[in-house]
């Protein structure tokens, strides 16, 4: 698989202009809908509670893209196609920026742009508080994210700094399933595949300490 | 997104296995109601037996002699309203909590058409000296029905105001009276699994049921509503009969009600069961008691006019505290949630 022409070719050139694109349109569908329902031209479109709507669609994009991001270095160890990690930074930054647009939208349209209203929120509420912890342990993941800062912190350091993103995924998920009235639906299905992702990490890294010791013997 | 099981190809099958059904019982009920209309009716109700489909409802209506859902009722306008304006129609019938058809909002008005309202039958049991079946007829005098604009509060934040046609709880209450004994009374949803997909999954324990304390029952503004804008109740906001409790937040109305049971103790209740943390017996409406989760002091008004969403500062009791403020003197909110 690795070795097709075309395959290493779309990896080239079109892979990531592409991934880019479809890291943008969920924005730009969303962006749309708002139009579509402020110029009255279709004023139900997102239903009869379009806030609340908006601020399930920015939350499930971010999850869903962050669940992405946590999929491609599986995705690579399997197939074996190594140019697919290149996409992995830009669609880790998509989630923070959803995830970012979820805060903005809660903090607007239902705290009157009130940091401390969002505040008080923070420490009454699990659940945002959970959902802030994730959002904050993103920042210096977005900032670390270019070319340049992993040059200049060296790739151990980086590393270890990127290894947030497993805490903040769980504090993610913790934060959509703690918002549901009874268990059902897609924070289940969420933290379904949160979990797969993480036990195929776990086993690999068992793997790795197991093998050395097997080839001693 | 939705789940697979609520597009189960079974329920559709089922939908159409039962459409002879609904011809047998009507057929009956059809001869019942000519007997009662004269032979103008026969003429016209004869017809419906080879066009079940177009004529359902007219039929249905005929066989549990009260008007089905969508037909137009006569109420008189009360003095109860709200300043402001009545929710759109399209979001009163399409944004419903009903969870025997599934936990989302779509739900109910995607898959309650399943369900069947006439005839219906509503059982009165326990501490009453006129304990029995009744038709929904007998329990209800549509002759006397009265329109009130109420606002409706859910406990998720967003609230509407609606134009209920029903007549007073207590009046009903009083028709069947309850012995001294009796304390609290307790409503029962309908449960059919074939007719109502969501109850295959256990998100409360089945069937609904939901209670008040006597007096709270008797105040001047629980509704027994059997319509909303104008019509008999659509099937997903709790054909062809369901409570209205203004001050309480929405889950403590009970929709599609089969009984009425008059207890000496206080009654447990669907939600309160399921999460006995989050949702207390009384579930009266505080703007200063938080849900443990989040937030009650505000709410989104649903159904606005432009789609967007305003918010709104939540009052206590709803904006009912003059009606009801007594019935919890001394009592403290945040304990008796």
């Amino acid at each position: 698989m690795a070795g097709n022409p075309y395959l290493r070719a779309f990896g080239k050139t079109w892979m990531k202009p592409l991934t880019l694109i479809a890291l943008i349109a969920p924005f730009a569908y969303l962006a749309f809908l708002w139009t579509m329902m402020l110029t009255n031209t279709d004023p139900y479109i997102m239903g009869f509670n379009p806030v609340q709507w908006t601020h399930h669609y920015l939350g499930d994009t971010a999850i869903r893209i962050l669940l992405v991001t946590l999929a491609i270095s599986p995705i690579r160890d399997i197939t074996g196609w190594q140019p697919i990690a290149l996409i992995r930074r830009r669609i880790g930054l998509a989630a923070f920026f959803y995830a970012f647009l979820h805060m903005l939208a809660y903090l607007g349209l239902d705290r009157e742009w009130s940091l401390a209203k969002l505040w008080e929120d923070v420490v009454l509420r699990t659940y945002i508080m959970l959902g802030m912890a994730a959002l904050v342990l993103m920042i210096p993941l977005a900032v670390t994210s270019t070319n340049g800062m992993i040059r200049r912190l060296g790739r151990k350091t980086w590393d270890r700094i990127h290894w947030l993103i497993f805490p903040l995924a769980i504090l993610a998920i913790a934060h959509n399933l703690l918002m549901v009235k009874a268990i059902d639906g897609d924070p289940t299905i969420h933290a379904v595949i949160l979990a797969v992702l993480l036990l195929w990490r776990m086993g690999r890294w068992g793997m790795k300490r197991f093998k050395p010791a097997e080839a001693a013997t | 997104m939705e789940l697979k099981f609520r597009r189960n190809p079974d329920y559709q099958s089922l939908r159409e296995e039962m459409t002879p059904e609904h011809m047998f019982m009507d057929r009956r009920h059809i001869l019942t109601a000519a007997g009662f209309l004269g032979a103008g009716s026969i003429l016209g109700a004869l017809p419906a037996c080879s066009e079940p489909q177009q004529t359902t409802a007219k039929v249905s209506a005929a066989a549990g002699g009260h008007p089905a859902p969508g037909a137009a009722l006569k109420a008189k306008k009360a003095a109860y309203t709200v300043a402001d304006q009545s929710t759109i129609e399209d979001a009163f019938r399409g944004y419903c909590n009903f969870y025997e058809f599934g936990t989302n909002k779509s739900d109910p008005p995607r898959y309650a058409d399943m369900m069947k309202v006439s005839p219906w039958e509503v059982t009165v049991e326990g501490e009453t000296d006129a304990p029995g079946k009744y038709a929904l007829k007998d329990l209800i005098d549509y002759s006397k029905l009265e329109e009130r604009v109420y606002r409706h509060r859910c406990v998720e934040a967003w609230s509407m105001v609606v134009p209920w046609i029903g007549v007073p709880m207590a009046g009903v209450i009083t028709k069947l009276k309850p012995k001294s004994t009796a304390k609290f009374v307790q409503f029962e949803t309908y449960m059919n699994r074939k007719e109502m997909p969501g109850l295959a999954r256990p998100v409360l324990r089945w069937p609904y049921t939901e209670g008040l304390r006597l007096d709270e029952a008797m105040n001047e503004l629980p509704l027994f509503a059997v319509g909303a804008y104008g019509k008999a109740l659509a099937k997903q906001n709790g054909a062809p009969l369901r409570t209205v409790l203004p001050w309480k937040y929405g889950y403590k109305a009970t929709k599609s009600i089969v009984k009425i049971r008059f207890l000496v103790d206080q009654p447990a209740t669907a939600w309160n069961k399921a999460n006995a943390n989050e949702y207390g017996f009384y579930s009266n409406v505080n703007p200063e008691a938080p849900h443990p989760r989040w937030s009650q002091a505000s709410e989104r008004v649903i159904g606005g006019k432009g789609g967007f969403n305003e918010r709104r500062n939540t009052e206590i009791f709803n904006g009912y505290a003059k009606q009801v403020a007594a019935l919890y003197a001394g009592m403290d909110l945040q304990v008796n949630r």
